[in-house]
């Protein structure tokens, strides 16, 4: 509180209803619930609707479209892509970034304010562009990479990268690894600087500081990093739209293709619903479980 | 020989001069306080005897071997830091043995030697605990008795009393002054806090810009202080502009009205250096008027304006009646309790 707060008069704190919050945050509330709450409430109801090749969309409520999804396997194998390819993006940004975020800490002045801008520029660089990128270098016989390669003689064929997990996990990995950085950056400040030192005093070397001090105190972020990047991942549109295309579908681009190409929105609607609840359940049963099990380091 | 020896250390960052020509010895079982304001060196030289800073030049010795050449993992001493540095997801008894786990001492003899360094800082119940769920004067012990778990060869304490509220850091003082003494650990102490150096040390490093400015004990620092930094960081004193008089026979030193026989090797302009405690009113002396009256419970304090300048006078509160605010005295003191040095008072 500053001190202005504090001599306010007093009277006028207690001329303030019970309403006014309630009017201060009005206006916020009113474009939540407009623009979110409503159109979400719209796609679960969507979701129960009819649909015909003929007919278009009948608004009457049955479980055509749940049933369709829970016994077809071309949907369960679309979901378990999904979080496969997210579960791998995970690992590889936990795997990379954590490290990155560290040495990036142990960097002097400019060169980690270089360092940070270098990881963090991609976020200023839209998502389509990079997945591009990603084409232009590994696309078919025509990548600039898969060129230099097979003419240097290294490879005889193209890396298959185009159309496939690999190829959308890398790209994804790349788009995601901001996050994954800078939320392990986050927990690495709130270490004690000597505490390096401190274990290195009572006899550990560098392999034991990172196992057995750092690594502990910095799970928190790694997880939290994950929670965010295991979830744009599983809802990513443009990166699996690009790499994978309509041979390789994930639940976002699924959803897309029945909204705008197939027409079937109901069913689109169900896939997205389901999407979302996933996710949300995935989310937060995983920051309930980590906040008990490191509730020492987050106090 | 010396126990620990620092000979001729320095420690350059870039063109700037942290440490020049440190050389220090040190007793088997000393306690040592490296005593100076924030930015003299004093952390930096602790670094450099544990390891986390190489020496520009000189040598470091510990039993007459070079220590700079073993590594800080491999040194053996037990450190305290200021921010105490606990390992956050480990219980106190976790993080008390993690110096024995790391020397591979057995199970058994772990557990009993935790327990034991837990309970002479007096945390004895309080293994399981984690320290951020510790005040800060257990973090502190527990901290302490991580250092001391492992019987370090020398025990590196930096600033560690310096988070801690005043009653605790006493009780602390006196409590680290008694394990010392137990066990016996060549000790070395960075603070700059006069008052936790001169009851904790047997002697006092006082430092200044990267130099040492005086080694004794805290009564050696205190009563014959080597410099006016010394005097001025060292408690509260009085210099008084003063000369020495050649005309009369024996030649005496003069400040104002006070005067004594004057000491030998001085001549001209001179600086007389009087602690407060030691100046008393009497009949004749340096004229001065009371400008302030504190009264501080076992003491007075007293801001007067003489005729040398401000000077500042205490007086135990033995239950006679002092001098009142206005009122002009005289100052006089000894010449064995005043320090004499060359030159006007800066």
């Amino acid at each position: 509180m500053t001190a202005v707060a504090d001599t306010a008069p007093q009277s006028a704190a207690r001329e303030r209803g019970p309403r006014t919050p309630w009017a201060l945050t009005a206006p916020a509330l009113l474009l939540f619930v407009g623009v979110l709450l409503i159109p979400l409430a719209m796609t679960v109801m969507l979701s129960f609707h009819d649909w015909g090749q003929y007919k278009g969309i009948e608004p009457v409520f049955i479980l055509k479209n749940w049933h369709e999804i829970a016994t077809d396997p071309y949907y369960a194998e679309m979901f378990w892509r999904t979080f496969r390819i997210a579960i791998l993006t995970t690992l590889l940004t936990a795997v990379l970034g954590a490290p990155e975020a560290y040495i990036l800490n142990r960097m002097s002045g400019r060169w980690k304010s270089f360092f940070l801008l270098v990881i963090l520029g991609p976020l200023l660089i839209s998502v389509v562009a990079r997945t591009l990128g990603w084409a232009l270098l590994f696309g078919g016989n025509n990548g600039l990479v898969n060129k230099l390669l097979m003419s240097l003689g290294v490879i005889r064929a193209p890396i298959p990268f185009m159309f496939t997990e690999t190829g959308m996990v890398v790209a994804l990995a790349h788009v995601m690894m901001p996050f994954m950085v800078l939320s392990v950056w986050a927990a690495l400040q709130r270490l004690d600087p000597q505490i390096e030192n401190a274990a290195m005093s009572l006899g550990a070397g560098p392999v034991t500081i990172i196992r057995r001090i750092i690594m502990p105190q910095i799970m928190p972020g790694v997880l939290s990093g994950a929670i965010i990047v295991f979830s744009l991942s599983a809802s990513a549109f443009a990166t699996p739209a690009i790499i994978g295309g309509r041979r390789l579908k994930v639940a976002a681009t699924l959803a897309y293709d029945e909204f705008l190409n197939t027409l079937n929105w109901p069913l689109g609607a169900a896939v997205a619903t389901l999407l979302l609840v996933a996710l949300i359940l995935i989310v937060v049963g995983s920051n309930a479980l980590i906040e008990r099990r490191y509730a020492e380091v987050f106090r | 020989m010396a126990y620990l020896e620092l000979d001729r250390v320095a420690k350059q960052f870039g063109a700037q001069t942290v440490v020049d020509d440190f050389s220090l010895a040190v007793g088997k079982g000393e306690f040592i306080s490296f005593l100076g304001p924030s930015g003299c060196g004093k952390t930096t030289t602790l670094q450099m005897i544990a390891g986390f800073l190489d020496p520009t030049r000189g040598a470091i010795r510990l039993e007459g071997k070079d220590l700079t050449a073993i590594h800080p993992a491999k040194r053996g001493l037990g450190i305290v830091f200021q921010s105490y540095a606990l390992f956050p997801h480990m219980s106190a008894a976790e993080n008390v043995a993690f110096g024995l786990e790391m020397r591979n001492v057995p199970r058994a003899e772990r557990a009993e030697r935790v327990r034991a360094a837990l309970a002479m800082v007096g945390l004895a119940g309080y293994e399981d605990r984690h320290p951020r769920r510790m005040s800060g004067g257990q973090q502190q012990r527990v901290a302490l008795a991580r250092a001391l778990v492992i019987k370090p060869s020398v025990l590196l304490l930096d600033e560690p009393l310096s988070n801690l509220d005043a009653k605790l850091r006493e009780d602390m003082q006196i409590e680290l002054r008694q394990i010392q003494r137990t066990i016996g650990t060549t000790t070395i102490l960075v603070t700059h806090d006069q008052n936790e150096a001169m009851s904790l040390s047997d002697r006092i490093v006082v430092m200044s810009q990267g130099r040492i400015e005086q080694i004794g004990t805290p009564e050696e620092t205190y009563e014959r202080p080597a410099s006016a930094f010394v005097s001025q960081f060292l408690g509260k004193t009085n210099d008084f502009a003063a000369t020495i008089d050649r005309t009369s026979a024996p030649a005496r030193l003069v400040a104002g009205s006070w005067s004594a026989p004057a000491p030998a090797g001085f001549s001209g302009p001179v600086t007389v250096s009087v602690r407060p405690e030691r100046i008393g009113f009497g009949d004749a002396g340096l004229a001065a008027k009371i400008v302030t009256r504190i009264f501080q419970g076992n003491h007075w304090l007293f801001q007067c304006e003489s005729e040398c300048g401000p000077a500042i006078v205490i007086r135990q509160n033995d239950g006679q009646t002092q001098p009142a605010e206005g009122e002009t005295v005289r100052l006089a003191w000894r010449p064995e309790d005043m320090s004499v040095r060359a030159g006007a008072p800066a």
